[in-house]
């Protein structure tokens, strides 16, 4: 006999059981039915930082500003090598101090403004004038790494940016007050995007406590892009962009683009599999066959990353060669890229990915041979040595999308020629410290991800001088990688930097591993997305269904 | 009862003051360098010796502390690392997200947990009352995140009856008027956004509501259980009244008093689960803004989010103190 | 979190001096005596101590086991990003993702929980209780050095509590650095609160107490009350909280491990560490999550059965 209270504890759980069913139905029913609006739904790994792409450094940032707003000169689709965009030629004085542009005619931005040679020079006076408090690293990062310096600041004087003028509506003149040969693929980087005065002087304040969450940066993005500004809800990450009608190139094919965050690389391909996103980026590497063999489309974008195994040459046995030779002669690169890296991912012989400019084809290789580690190990008299082997943790950066398994692949083959390894981890804000600001470190794993084609983004950030990171001083060697700078064209700057490839892989302060291959993945009706090694992905063309 | 809760906010400053000095010692104890975590792979020495100067990372500590607290009192907790914003507009733009969740699953703990724990000391003894027993056994020791992925593996990964993580289908362009998902689907009316944000908050909810509704149906079912032993419900029964009034009459309120005073203590499980459960859902709350900071050392969001935490926390307790001394007249008098 | 579990029976009032059951005078057994007795007739008492024991044979045992030695990753290189090795006869549970035999790094990962779990709880008890006794005791007593010390202590102890608990160990955690030592000082130090104010609680009803007032009277010291009457007097309560805290010890252990806080070693054997490397290799070995998980729960369930059981045989007031 059920009493009253078992009665209506039954009919409690039968209408919880009621209602959720209504819930799965309703949730299920919105992912058949097509929108009225044709959306294009893409997931990131983390919110961007801001909408003005003058001040970051950060993917996620510059993949919606990529959107809004275009440079002067873009990238050939696909390539590394730059092509034009808004300016539809270029000519270069001989000295290399002088740059004549000719620009498209009947641009406008978001806002209707025209865009023409005014314009530009107002963005490239905005720029240099940049305020000492954002003139530091983490804002305006590139333009104070590029153009070596501002208007005021302790930087003034290395400044290299001469002025401009606008000769004509369609002509602008920028010059230098020294060559800069890779001027012109720099102005294909984001943050040289251009970017309407007549917005910036209305809503943007650069000399505010935090140039992050001005108007501008938040609700006023306004660029020459084929999508425009909707909307940018703070509290769930997610940006929604529409199409601009009146943009000049091919208008954009869906009606909205909506960018959404989803951490971690599990959450995105089961939003993908659930229909909630129609694409992302950075795909897992455990998760690219399962994608494929469902049915849904892997893109890979030609690596323009490097990943490596330093030495910290202060600290023993770094300092000996051998024992740098034998630790890269101990490793198994391809089995390191199939034990933590995407399928398609080569192995890498020198500090550049194959792509940049200055790749030599001829550096001294170190082939997988145990033997011969361990015969050095012995000569150098490190035979079991121990060794401190530094790793971070959480973390996944696309040239290493998972440490663990990387640490962990390399670790083992290390244990293999007798060495003793001594693990250290850190969580990334400590591991970037430790490793490239203290002396106690080991071994560790680091990379880099190329903005622009050009060695001295590899090389001169790595050994362009005095590291704490590589432990060592070789004035010969900095002044190999820093003579280039001065020359006016790339094509004088190649041999050089194929020989400093070389002598570094002599000298051999660390070991490359790869270049792992980052991955996008699509639902099938997803068309007509071009990948770019440095990531100048516009979306214009990208059609969903049908 | 003013008095009592004047007293407790006044007991409140001290706690919270000692809390920020122990946060900002903790966090200038640490190793690490602010300067080179903000800017990541692309620090140089150059680079980091103009962030200090520019941030005064490299001032005294004292006149750090100073000017932190002198921050803290006009709202500003610090800017993250990871983000580049203010640590207090994070919050806000999470909070609603995580309290949308932790309140579902209260609810959740709640309305299953009280009939259950009431209905097994009914039944003391006999197999409803073991298999709730046992259950909340279970349901106390699993770890909140094993459970998250459990849930998350068996209904939407392997059957698909439930979405896999966010809190809305982005397609629906839905009008957030206060953030809180459902309740704004409902304000403005849109129907399924609505139900699609409920749709994302059932595996969620459960997967953090089930330690509380195990304590809850304990707790429940000890208090009803010791009611219904007192001398005065068997004078009742012996007076004749039928088990169904004894049960509604006497012994549900007495037996939610401790159900009441254990809010507060859940309070601090969901915040803490939170944290542990979002992330597996990709649900952009405090407990996955959170959960990045502490793997990533964002140390700014983290003093600054424990503050808040705290803060939070207290208030709860506050509220629940309150509430419980309206209920019981025994405590007002006190 | 340490959770405090409730009980699920009729409540026990913590402090009260427990008086000893009619049935347990007769036979002229002292309130020890009698609790065993009825935790022996306990089906939960019987259920926690078998599992327990398990656990701690295990942990014991490891090395005999398995062959291989935890945290050997020298298969490595069977392991890819697409498949890890299941069930095989070298590897009767197969291998984990970073290469070492799943197996080998389940029993030896219940060292670990054993290790970490005892010690942080040991460690939360003695500062604890020492804390809880010192100002339940002067609190106790009164006057105005006696309630200020009380009070002081109790501050601290709000402070502590003012945070989540696991918020708390993680804050200290994070603070001491990637260890496994930080893990289990921050572990231990989230459950200083409750021992705290179990044992201050204990001490301040046993002040007002007949035999204490009594033994004040006949002139028996202070000190002499407190070590030799009132501490023993609450040692009951406190070992079944210490037995509950470590169920939760070993979940919090998993908790930060979670985080990314412990030992920097990936192929440590400790189930937490393998429940987070586990998550991302769901579709190839689901085993890889599911049986450290389970292996939490039941370890944690063990001593939470024989915690339970030991709380109602102390309690005289249960009689079913």
């Amino acid at each position: 006999m059920a009493t009253a209270g078992v009665r209506s504890f039954r009919a409690c759980v039968a209408g919880i059981a009621a209602g959720s069913l209504v819930l799965v139905g309703c949730a299920d029913s919105e992912r058949g039915e097509g929108d009225d609006r044709n959306t294009f739904v893409f997931a990131g790994s983390e919110a961007p930082k801001t909408l003005d792409p003058f001040y970051a450094s950060d993917g996620e940032t510059f993949r919606v500003t990529r959107q809004l707003y275009e440079g002067l000169v873009g990238t050939n689709p696909g390539e590394v090598t730059p092509a034009p965009l808004l300016a539809e030629s270029w000519e270069q004085s001989e000295d290399g101090l002088s740059y004549e542009f000719e620009l498209k005619s009947g641009v406008t931005f978001h806002d209707g403004t025209p865009f023409d040679a005014e314009a530009v020079c107002a963005n490239f006076d905005r720029w240099y004038n940049t305020p000492e408090n954002q003139q530091t690293d983490d804002k305006a990062y590139y333009y104070g790494k590029l153009f070596r310096g501002f208007a005021t600041g302790p930087t003034a004087d290395a400044a290299i940016y001469g002025g401009c003028t606008a000769d004509a509506e369609t002509t602008a003149t920028v010059t230098l007050t020294s060559p800069f040969a890779g001027f012109i693929a720099a102005l294909s980087l984001p943050a040289f995007s251009m970017q309407s005065p007549t917005a910036l002087e209305e809503y943007q304040d650069d000399a505010a406590d935090n140039v992050l969450t001005t108007d501008y940066s938040t609700q006023h993005p306004t660029g020459t892009g084929p999508f425009q500004f909707g909307a940018w809800d703070q509290g769930s990450g997610e940006v929604r962009l529409e199409r601009y009608d009146d943009y000049w190139g091919d208008v954009a094919q869906v009606d909205e683009a909506i960018i959404v965050q989803i951490e971690s690389p599990r959450g995105r391909a089961d939003a993908l599999r659930n229909g909630e996103i129609d694409g992302f980026d950075l795909v897992g590497p455990a998760d690219v066959a399962p994608l494929q063999d469902d049915g849904y489309q892997i893109e890979n974008r030609d690596p323009f990353n490097i990943l490596y195994l330093g030495f910290n040459q202060a600290q023993e046995p770094f300092g000996d060669i051998r024992v740098r030779q034998a630790i890269a002669h101990a490793i198994d690169k391809e089995a390191v890229i199939a034990a933590s890296m995407p399928e398609g991912t080569l192995p890498a012989d020198q500090f550049v990915p194959e792509l940049v400019m200055g790749y030599a084809d001829d550096v001294t290789q170190y082939e997988y041979d145990p033997e011969l580690a361990e015969q050095l190990l012995a000569e150098a008299g490190a035979t079991g040595a121990t060794i401190t082997f530094n790793y971070p943790t959480n973390i996944s950066r696309p040239y290493m999308p998972q440490p663990e398994d990387t640490f962990n692949a390399i670790r083992s083959q290390l244990e293999a020629v007798g060495l003793v390894v001594e693990p250290v981890s850190n969580e990334w804000n400590d591991y970037i410290p430790q490793v490239q600001a203290t002396e106690d470190h080991g071994i560790h794993l680091l990379g880099w991800t190329g903005d622009y084609d050009d060695t001295d983004n590899f090389l001169g950030v790595f050994f362009g001088q005095r590291s704490q990171e590589f432990g060592f001083d070789d004035p010969a060697l900095f002044e190999e990688i820093a003579a280039p700078r001065s020359l006016p064209s790339p094509e004088e700057q190649e041999p050089l930097y194929q020989q400093v490839n070389r002598d570094v892989m002599d000298l051999l302060p660390g070991v490359p591993i790869a270049s792992p291959v980052p991955s996008l993945a699509f639902a099938p009706e997803v068309d007509g997305y071009q990948t770019s090694p440095v990531q100048d992905e516009v979306w214009n063309n990208v059609t969903v269904g049908e | 009862m003013l008095r009592f809760v004047v007293r407790r906010l006044l007991l409140l400053v001290p706690v919270l003051i000692g809390l920020s000095v122990l946060l900002f010692a903790w966090v200038r104890a640490l190793p690490g360098d602010p300067a080179r975590s903000l800017l990541g792979e692309r620090a140089t020495d150059a680079g980091v010796e103009r962030i200090n100067e520019v941030y005064g990372f490299d001032r005294p500590l004292v006149e750090q502390y100073v000017s932190y607290v002198g921050a803290l009192l006009r709202g500003d907790f610090g800017t993250s690392i990871q983000t580049g914003r203010p640590v207090t507009e994070s919050f806000i733009d999470y909070f609603p997200a995580t309290i949308e969740l932790a309140v579902t699953a209260l609810l959740f703990a709640v309305v299953i947990g009280v009939p259950l724990g009431y209905l097994a000391a009914r039944h003391q003894g006999r197999w409803l009352d073991t298999t709730v027993v046992t259950g909340s056994l279970l349901g106390v020791v699993t770890p909140v995140f094993f459970l998250a992925i459990l849930l998350k593996l068996v209904f939407a990964n392997w059957l698909g009856w439930l979405p896999t993580g966010l809190r809305q289908d982005p397609r629906i362009d839905a009008t957030h008027v206060t953030n809180f998902y459902v309740l704004d689907g409902f304000l403005t009316q849109e129907w399924d956004a609505a139900f699609n944000a409920m749709a994302h908050l059932v595996l969620p909810a459960i997967a953090l509501g089930t330690i509380p509704l195990a304590i809850i149906v304990r707790i429940t079912r000890a208090a009803v259980a010791d009611v219904l032993n007192e001398d005065y419900v068997r004078t009742a029964h012996a007076k004749g009244l039928t088990a169904a009034t004894i049960s509604r009459r006497h012994v549900l309120r007495n037996a939610l008093l401790p159900v009441v005073t254990t809010i507060g203590l859940q309070a601090g499980l969901l915040l803490s689960g939170a944290v542990l459960t979002e992330t597996v859902f990709s649900f952009n709350g405090i407990g996955s803004y959170l959960f990045t900071a502490i793997t990533r050392r964002d140390y700014p969001v983290l003093q600054g989010f424990i503050l808040f935490i705290a803060l939070l926390y207290c208030l709860i307790n506050l509220l629940v103190d309150v509430v419980y001394g309206l209920i019981d007249p025994r405590v007002r008098a006190a | 979190m340490s959770i405090p579990i409730p009980p699920a029976g009729p409540s026990t009032t913590p402090g009260a001096s427990v008086a000893l059951d009619d049935k347990d005078l007769e036979g002229g057994l002292s309130l020890w005596q009698g609790a065993f007795r009825r935790l022996r007739r306990s089906p939960t008492a019987w259920c926690g101590a078998v599992i327990v024991a398990l656990f701690v044979v295990v942990a014991a045992a490891a090395p005999l086991l398995t062959s291989y030695q935890p945290g050997s990753t020298q298969w490595a290189g069977d392991v890819t990003t697409t498949e890890i090795p299941g069930p095989s006869a070298d590897h009767w549970l197969g291998l984990d993702r970073y290469g070492s035999d799943l197996w080998t790094q389940l029993v030896y990962g219940a060292r670990q929980s054993l290790l970490y779990g005892v010690i942080s709880t040991v460690l939360g008890l003695a500062v604890g209780a020492t804390l809880g006794a010192l100002a339940g005791g002067f609190g106790a007593v009164g006057g105005r050095f006696g309630t200020v010390v009380d009070a002081t202590i109790m501050r601290l102890v709000d402070i502590m509590l003012a945070v989540p608990s696991l918020l708390l160990a993680v804050s200290i955690a994070a603070m001491l650095g990637q260890s496994g030592t930080a893990v289990v000082i921050a572990i231990g130090a989230a459950q200083v609160p409750v021992f705290a104010r179990l044992l201050r609680g204990s001490m301040l009803a046993q002040g007002k107490a007949d035999y204490v007032l009594a033994a004040n009277a006949l002139g028996l010291r202070r000190s002499r009350i407190v070590m030799s009457h009132m501490l023993p007097n609450s040692m009951g309560p406190t070992i079944v909280q210490a037995t509950l805290n470590l169920a939760t010890a070993i979940i919090e252990v998993a908790a930060l491990s979670y985080l990314g806080l412990g030992a920097p070693d990936p192929a440590i054997a400790e189930w937490g560490r393998m429940l987070v490397a586990a998550q991302d290799r769901f579709d190839d070995a689901a085993r890889l999550a599911i049986l450290p998980g389970v292996a939490i729960a039941i370890t944690a369930l063990g001593f939470t059965l024989f915690g339970e059981a030991l709380r109602e045989s102390l309690d005289p007031r249960t009689r079913r």
